[in-house]
């Protein structure tokens, strides 16, 4: 029973690892094949290379010192919390998406976007600064989430090891992927992750959270995938409910019967 | 809101660049506040008032199962709320 339990928990913080990595890779490898594309891909790879070291290194540094300094009910209460706002962020915004009240995030159109920007004033040779910089911002901004999500999810739980490892495993999969489908990789359901993601991230947040300050779960860790599926619930009527077309008030004089539905909204930005 | 003091101005030259170590706290404080306020505000509000409600009723040892079936419907109440409110931002 305790393994089983402990298995649960195990699979969601793996799966939230890899989908949330996942999703932050394919926004990543879109600027890095940008600048591959147009700058060169030594320069890319330079700036790619050069960011996962310096994430990496505050992985290693950061992560055994919040294991070993933090006390776990702090731990547990501080992680909760930044789980819970990160998480309802990601939920939101996937919802707004899916029920067509935000703009999804078009990989394409930040690829053409990103690749018009770079091909003016290309360098003739010598050290490429901008392609480099733009690589390594891309790569350390997104992965910064990542890290956070690592950290977070990894310490509380200790199991720092097997989060870094599951978003490694992301990172290789979306390369390999990105290489194969190269500039096609606004095929990628990315929202239906990032609602997965943001499922399980206020799911950990809400149980930690909760735990710290003296929540008796029924079930212990069983009870994160049963809040999985809870916000599930609520995510899918929360999409049902906002889809639904809104009747346009009536405006005086008007002739009875046009109260024509408002069509979903498409615009938003990026993000 | 205080007065901040003069502003610099375009060719000041007593305006210098600010330090290293200045520019990367202003960075480290914009992450952090992009990371957990940004556009949702009511998001970082509620879920502190979530947790501070659930905590004041897990001080009554009987309350603290109750709180399970609770926290996790006023967490859902706070993402209805933020949803509700975009959709009608955007649609007007």
């Amino acid at each position: 029973m305790t393994a089983t339990v402990t298995h649960s928990g195990t699979l969601v913080l793996v799966l939230a690892v890899f989908l949330a990595c996942a999703v932050e890779s394919v926004e990543a490898l879109t600027i890095v094949l940008a600048v591959g594309v147009t700058r060169g891909w030594r320069t890319a790879l330079e700036g790619v290379v050069a960011a996962l070291a310096v994430l990496a290194a505050l992985v290693g540094a950061l992560g055994p010192a919040l294991v070993h300094l933090v006390p776990l009910t702090t731990l547990r209460l501080v992680i909760g919390g930044l789980l819970l706002i990160f998480g309802l962020q990601w939920l939101r915004k996937a919802v707004l998406r899916a029920a067509g009240l935000k703009a999804r995030h078009d990989e394409d159109a930040i690829f053409a976007e990103q690749v018009e920007e770079l091909s003016t004033g290309a360098p003739a040779g010598g050290r490429d600064t901008t392609g480099f910089v733009v690589a390594f911002k891309g790569v350390f901004l997104e992965g910064m989430e990542v890290v956070v999500i690592v950290l977070t999810l990894g310490s509380t739980s200790h199991a720092l090891g097997t989060a870094a490892l599951s978003a490694a495993a992301a990172v290789v999969v979306v390369t390999v992927a990105g290489l194969v489908v190269a500039r096609q990789l606004s095929a990628v359901p990315e929202n239906a992750m990032k609602m997965a993601v943001g499922l399980m991230l206020v799911s950990f947040g809400t149980f930690w959270s909760g735990e710290s300050v003296g929540v008796h779960w029924p079930g212990s860790d069983l009870a994160i995938p049963v809040l999985v599926g809870f916000y599930g619930l609520v995510a899918w009527a929360l999409v049902t409910w906002m889809s639904r077309p809104r009747p346009v008030p009536r405006v005086a004089g008007d002739p009875p019967g046009r109260g024509d539905p408002v069509a979903p909204l498409t615009g938003g930005s990026h993000g | 809101m205080a007065d901040a003091g003069p502003q610099p101005t375009e060719g000041d030259d007593t305006a210098g660049p600010r330090p290293w170590a200045g520019r990367a706290v202003v960075a480290f404080g914009h992450f952090w506040w992009d990371f957990l306020i940004g556009d949702t505000p009511e998001l970082f509000v509620g879920v502190l008032a979530v947790l501070g409600l659930v905590a004041a009723a897990c001080l009554d040892h009987r309350l603290r199962t109750a709180a399970a079936f609770a926290s996790p419907v006023l967490v859902a109440l706070l993402l209805t709320g933020s949803v509700w409110w975009a959709g009608r931002r955007r649609r007007t």
